[in-house]
């Protein structure tokens, strides 16, 4: 057995790190979240790009740098790590990924190459409003190519040059591209608990489209796709928790408090160790994760789920007690502590609530336990 | 035991009704200005018919209302639209500090102002490097060349309302060569003197409720003294004591408005999301949580009403209450499902509240007395567990080991 990243991806980790410390300190989340205008740091994205790393998992032939998902998840953690107010989720997670699970060889060839480049920025869309959607509930609508109906919210919809749109043909759920510069796609920007991260709402109007993927097979793509991202996903927020967590230690260690530093006390180491627990049970549940993408596991959805839950589940606890850890201070808007509160929600919520991958998970558990293959 | 109103309670009940009935503002406002201008009007004409400050002694202008009148008042009172409340430190925390060891002239001065609406007052005890550990304030307060007057200097912070605030009572340090509870001294300042300077500060939910203060060569007379020179410590418990009092409710959604929005949310498998059984449990937790506050506090106001002192148990409501709030709003805000990224105009009103909520619920696990230090307020206080090795207690202030 051999559980661990190689020294090799280590590496790219600790350049990754070097890299972000010096071109994304938390203030570029903070000027995008202070700035209505603004959902994304443009600067940064092509920064970002030019490293390769939105290629990281595209193969060579499409462009990318051909590494693997390994490599993905350790630039997931460090990106997540420096709350990067940029749409990389979007389009390496969702729309790269869809295109390389579903797509045919010409959507591959037209799109991944564009998206290791950082020329397209993708989105996905498939909520239609508050709470979960169910099947019945969708109201998106394609006919003779054309699509009509309205996405909302729609996370970097405002900058994203294509969406992936779940919408029913025919009675039959699908997934489709849409070209968000067509002139018949109205965007409307949103406000967002988290202003660092933009969305929008997406009305389309006989919008031309392609289908990627079976007909009526809309969502089982959308959880394949869904637990994929979930994996990368939980780098991100495992990197968040752990920052959160450095953060409270280091003031734990210079705050005063009774003329004692505040670490001192039981209360604070408590909860510190509490926010080491938690991110450690959310790393070793994302590892796992990485395994299953990497090697493309039978036990994807569940080890997916399980990265999930963990990592939405120490990010949520770390953010919000390393607000608590600073007192006063840390409620104020010119600490950090509130970017990362923020974001935390963004992460776990983009790819459906904790909850739903809770369902997911019994139900998988459910399903191998009369299979009887436990 | 029973909840029934007694005969006078239950005449005094249907009084308030219709009072309230009749008196309550058609109009709140909506700029800053004019919802204070509201809430001072509302509270003027409260203070008019004796329910400014209900239990207040008839000797200060107050009604001398007992504490179960105060809960029916309040309790009627929570069932209209009032304008906000910005006497609140004022009349909950620095009054009755000054009724408790002002002399006349200064209970003359600012008892009456303060109870119809006047004056607004503020609370100016936290510090850079005092929180928590308020006897570690180090707002200098000195004697002025051979007079009796103080001049302070010095740096307040989180000062809630001080931008609106008359007055307000300051903790300052008049000996730092003695061990720190007892170099302290308890003054009132006039916020409006031009050596202090209130700057907004702004909070993680965006809105600027609290400020720093600075104060710079403030000249306070000796009469502006609260409490003996040496004593402010003693003071601050008195205010304290009473803010425990004070802290009855903390505003915020509660379990209703939750169980209202599930039951309009699709959930999963395409019913409300009230029929998600994880919902169903959290929300009845809220619910006993939140009576089991109410209870609690009647168990105090029948306490009080028999003439005993509010004690440090009254700590638990605000342990549940705070981290409810945060818990709940959380919750709320995931059962939007992806919906809950979103902000602003596009949510509904009561979404609105759980957003709302969920960025302002981590300042009130911090003010007042972290959830940590109300923990250790029932374990020493309530409890009789040794309290902590003290490092700071018989050392010269100005020895005690600080950090940041
Ligand atoms: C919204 C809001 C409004 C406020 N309004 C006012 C106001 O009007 N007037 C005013 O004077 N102040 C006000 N405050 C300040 C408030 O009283 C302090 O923030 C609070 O007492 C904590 O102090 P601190 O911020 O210095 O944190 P610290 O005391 O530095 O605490 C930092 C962390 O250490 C923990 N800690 C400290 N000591 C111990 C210990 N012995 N054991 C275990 N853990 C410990 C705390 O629980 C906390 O988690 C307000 C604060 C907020 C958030």
């Amino acid at each position: 057995m051999n559980f661990d990243f190689s020294d090799d991806q280590k590496f790219l980790k600790a350049e990754a790190r070097k890299f972000l410390d010096g071109n994304a300190p938390a203030s570029k989340a903070r000027a995008i979240l202070n700035d209505k205008d603004k959902s994304f740091d443009e600067n940064l994205w092509r920064a970002v790009a030019a490293q390769g790393w939105l290629g990281a998992a595209i193969p060579e032939r499409f462009g990318g740098l051909g590494l693997g998902y390994l490599e993905l998840c350790v630039i997931a953690e460090e990106l997540g790590r420096a709350i990067v107010p940029i749409p990389f989720a979007s389009t390496a997670y969702f729309l790269a990924e869809l295109i390389g699970l579903a797509g045919d060889e010409d959507q591959k060839s037209h799109i991944l190459p564009k998206i290791a480049k950082g020329e397209m920025i993708g989105s996905i869309a498939v909520a239609e409003g508050p709470g979960v959607l169910s099947p019945d509930g969708v109201q998106t609508f394609v006919v003779d190519g054309k699509l009509n109906g309205v996405k909302i919210p729609v996370t970097d919809g405002m900058i994203a040059h294509t969406a992936a749109v779940l919408a029913y043909e025919n009675g039959q759920p699908a997934l489709f591209l849409v070209d968000l510069q067509h002139g018949s796609v109205d965007r409307e920007n949103l406000d967002t608990l988290d202003p660092s991260r933009g969305a929008a709402v997406l009305k389309f109007n006989d919008s031309p489209v392609t289908r990627i993927g079976k007909l009526g097979e809309g969502w089982k793509l959308i959880e394949s796709l869904f637990d994929r991202a979930a994996v990368l996903l939980a780098f991100e927020q495992c990197g968040g928790s752990d920052r959160c967590l450095e953060m409270a230690r280091s003031y734990a260690l210079e705050r005063y408090a009774f003329g004692r530093p505040i670490g001192s006390y039981q209360a604070i180491k408590h909860k510190l160790a509490d926010m080491y627990v938690k991110n450690e049970v959310a790393r070793s549940s994302a590892y796992y994760g990485a395994w299953a993408l990497n090697t493309d596991a039978p036990e994807l959805p569940i080890a997916a789920s399980a990265a999930r839950i963990a990592a939405s589940d120490a990010f949520w606890f770390a953010s919000k007690e390393n607000i608590q850890t600073h007192g006063g201070i840390g409620f104020t808007w010119e600490m950090d502590c509130h970017l990362y509160y923020r974001r935390s929600h963004q992460l776990s919520l983009v790819a459906g609530a904790p909850r739903l991958w809770k369902e997911r998970l019994v139900s998988q558990l459910e399903k191998r336990a009369s299979d009887g293959s436990i | 035991m029973d909840f029934n109103d007694s005969p006078e309670d239950a005449e005094y009940r249907r009084n308030v009704r219709a009072w309230l009935d009749q008196n309550v503002p058609k109009k709140i406002g909506s700029t800053e200005h004019e919802k204070l201008a509201a809430a001072k009007d509302w509270q003027a004409k409260k203070a008019a018919v004796g329910y400014g400050c209900i239990t207040w002694p008839k000797e200060w202008g107050g009604p001398g209302g007992t504490a179960i009148q105060n809960v029916i008042f309040t309790e009627e009172e929570s069932n209209y639209q009032v304008p906000p409340n910005p006497f609140r430190i004022g009349l909950g925390m620095c009054l009755p500090t000054v009724m408790a060891v002002g002399d006349e002239d200064t209970k003359k001065r600012f008892v009456g102002p303060a109870m119809r609406g006047e004056e607004i007052w503020c609370q100016l005890f936290s510090e850079p490097s005092a929180g928590s550990d308020l006897g570690a304030s180090r707002t200098r307060a000195v004697r002025a060349d051979g007079k009796s007057d103080w001049i302070i200097n010095g740096q307040k912070v989180w000062t809630t309302l001080a931008q609106y605030s008359d007055y307000g009572i300051v903790i300052c340090r008049t000996d730092p060569n003695v061990p720190k509870h007892k170099g302290l001294t308890m003054f009132w300042v006039d916020m409006k003197d031009p050596g202090v300077k209130v700057t907004p500060i702004r909070q993680m939910s965006g809105g600027a409720e609290f400020n720093e203060v600075f104060l710079a060569d403030v000249r306070v007379k000796d009469s502006q003294r609260l409490g003996a020179v040496g004593g402010g410590w003693k003071v601050s418990l008195i205010t304290l004591m009473t803010e425990r009092l004070a802290v009855g409710k903390l505003s915020g959604a509660n379990w209703a408005q939750f169980l209202d929005a599930a039951r309009r949310t699709p959930g999963i498998g395409g019913t409300p999301a009230l029929k998600d059984q994880s919902l169903r449990e959290k929300l009845a937790d809220w619910y006993v949580q939140d009576e089991a506050i109410k209870h609690t506090r009647n168990r105090a106001m029948t306490a009080i009403s028999k003439g005993q002192i509010p004690g440090p148990e009254n700590s638990i409501s605000k342990i549940i209450a705070a981290t409810k709030l945060q818990e709940l709003s959380h919750a709320a805000v995931e059962m939007l499902d992806q919906y809950g990224i979103v902000s602003g105009p596009y949510l509904s009103e009561s979404a609105g509240q759980f957003h709302a909520t969920l960025l302002t619920a981590p300042g009130l696990r911090i003010a007042g007395g972290t959830d940590e230090i109300l923990r250790n307020i029932l374990a020493e206080r309530v409890l009789g567990l040794p309290g902590e090795i003290r490092v700071d207690k018989d050392v010269a202030f100005r020895d005690v080991p600080t950090g940041r």
